[in-house]
């Protein structure tokens, strides 16, 4: 792993970093996967993977909300008439 | 004159029905040690301006004689549980103004009860951290030795409890986050089956293995809480509840009595201290009838590897959602990426950043296969490796953490510091249930923990433990 690393993983990410903070996390990085490259090489009976995943469904249905419509909309950074306003996305 | 750090929930509530304590009293008490100390320790972020409103709620409901054991009862809450019309920033300056559209699950079941809920606790940014070193608004010291870290990430919570500004309190364990902070403080923590606690208002860290759960000073105090929050919830798909399961294997049994203690998993690392507590703790129980019997268990010391891939990999996308849009920080960029970038960037801390960089990682195409979805395999075979132990033993049992409380900066590099939750993360990767329970002191004073971790849905029995360790 080198510095382009770092940086391709932060862009990745969307994550702005200084280049003292990229050399940090690259030396980071590297203690951290030298520690946990262990995994590679365990064995383990030949099994796929299970995530113990099972979809939960319930009813399309019309519920009341318990959720506070005003206090979600205080919350957006910028808002007008309600509306939460962003940047232009195209 | 009462002491809140020696009183239990259990007294407090008898006192209360007999009339000789009011939750206003008490309150107040508690109201009193933060005026005190929360200066010097840092644990609360925010303590509620409608504190004794509740109290007095709370005493009429006592007075009526509608009183349950948790009603008038100050518990304290980790900043990443959500309580309707408070702020909620999860330790960090991303949510800093974040105020709560809804309650959590476990908050709603606290309000059901009449606790008086006293404000919010200080973490780790988003949970990530084992000293709360990591917090936006500066790390809490441990109460019973402000030189050193109360542990983490759930720190705020052990020290709300240890220094008498609550009587119990919650917080959330992903790796060990409220067991080796009970243990440093002194405390019972316990980390419940994963699904016996619904997450519904918890801010997500990592969804495969975060739990609620609670912190006190006893296994009763403890449980009480448990039971309150437990149960069913249909906003958390992964909810499964308890009742019913712990029928169908026959929970809870008190004569469970044989415990498995994995030695070769004990050999390095640990504070000798630790480790002679741990062997006095083994003959106590023996005294008690207890059966203790080693066992080999090969996975488990890939737990902490394996954690270190899979968690990552669930906060890297987790955290994907705090952009800086709907809530949060927001920066402006030229454009709106370059928007989220400066959001982002402006909103976490770097042991947030770290991780989201090493979960990007190994997620990326090319490292897919050789870190995640080997660390699943691994986990899998963690899992099916106490499962196999179950049938032979009723518990494990391993020291909490590796040495007792450590001084503010000792662990500066990463691993380090990951290192001290070596023996929690495997109950969360394989979804057990753990508690830690006090042990002892070492020579300079300072808590160690016993951790006794059971089969799934085994909750109720590992409440029944700290009896058996005390007399």
């Amino acid at each position: 792993m080198n510095i382009k690393d770092v940086e391709k993983l932060a862009e990745l990410a969307k994550i702005e970093l200084s280049d003292a903070e990229k050399k940090t996390i690259l030396k980071d990085m590297e203690g951290i996967l030298e520690y946990v490259k262990v995994v590679e090489k365990v064995e383990v009976p030949d099994v796929e993977p299970v995530y113990n995943q099972k979809n939960v469904w319930r009813e399309d249905e019309i519920k009341p909300s318990v959720f506070s419509n005003d206090l979600i909309i205080k919350q957006f950074p910028d808002a007008q008439d309600n509306f939460l306003k962003v940047k232009k996305i195209l | 004159m009462i002491d809140v750090k020696d009183l239990t929930i259990e007294k407090a509530y008898e006192m209360m029905k007999a009339g000789e304590l009011t939750s206003v009293d008490l309150v107040s008490l508690c109201l009193q040690n933060i005026k005190e100390k929360n200066n010097e320790l840092n644990v609360f972020l925010e303590v509620f301006d409608d504190v004794l409103d509740q109290a007095r709620i709370a005493d009429e409901i006592i007075k009526s004689g509608k009183g349950m054991k948790l009603t008038g009862i100050p518990i304290a809450i980790k900043d990443n549980i959500l309580i309707t019309g408070k702020k909620n920033s999860s330790g960090s300056k991303m949510l800093e103004n974040y105020v709560a559209s809804y309650d959590a699950f476990v908050i709603k079941k606290l309000k059901e009860h009449g606790a008086v809920l006293i404000g919010r606790t200080n973490m780790d940014e988003f949970a990530m951290g084992s000293s709360t070193e990591n917090s936006a608004y500066g790390p809490v010291k441990n109460p019973i030795d402000p030189s050193r870290v109360p542990g983490g990430s759930s720190g705020g919570s052990a020290a709300a409890v240890a220094s008498g500004m609550a009587l119990a309190s919650l917080g959330s364990d992903t790796g060990g986050s409220i067991r080796q902070p009970a243990s440093f403080c002194g405390l019972v923590g316990m980390k419940p089956t994963y699904g016996v606690v619904s997450r519904s208002g918890l801010t997500a860290m990592s969804s495969s293995l975060d739990q609620i759960g609670p912190f006190g000073k006893t296994s009763e105090d403890a449980k009480i809480i448990f039971d309150c929050i437990s149960g069913k919830d249909e906003m958390d798909s992964t909810s499964v509840g308890c009742r019913v399961l712990d029928t169908r294997i026959g929970c809870p049994t008190p004569d469970r009595r044989k415990i498995g203690v994995p030695r070769d998993f004990l050999k390095e690392g640990i504070d000798p201290e630790v480790l002679q507590n741990f062997e006095e703790i083994i003959k106590k129980l023996k005294n008690k009838g207890y059966e203790i019997k080693d066992v080999v268990m090969p996975y488990l010391k890939y737990s902490l590897p394996v954690y270190y891939i899979i968690m990552p990999a669930e906060v890297s996308t987790n955290l994907s959602r705090l952009d800086g849009m709907r809530y949060g920080t927001r920066k402006e960029g030229a454009d709106v990426f370059d928007s989220y970038k400066k959001s982002r960037s402006a909103g976490f801390g770097m042991e947030t950043r770290r991780r989201i960089i090493l979960g990007t990682y190994v997620l990326s195409h090319g490292y897919f296969d050789a870190y995640y979805n080997k660390a699943w395999k691994v986990r899998r075979a963690i899992m099916k490796e106490y499962e196999d132990i179950f049938k032979d033993v009723d518990f494990v049992m391993t020291p909490t953490t590796p040495t007792t409380a450590f001084k503010f900066g000792e662990k500066k590099d990463p691993v380090q510091m990951y290192l001290s939750d070596i023996f929690t993360v495997s109950a969360n990767l394989a979804g057990l249930p753990a508690i830690t329970i006090p042990s002892g002191k070492s020579s300079s004073g300072l808590p160690i923990g016993i951790q006794f971790t059971g089969p799934l849905f085994s909750d109720e029995s590992l409440f029944t433990l700290e009896k058996d360790l005390r007399g």
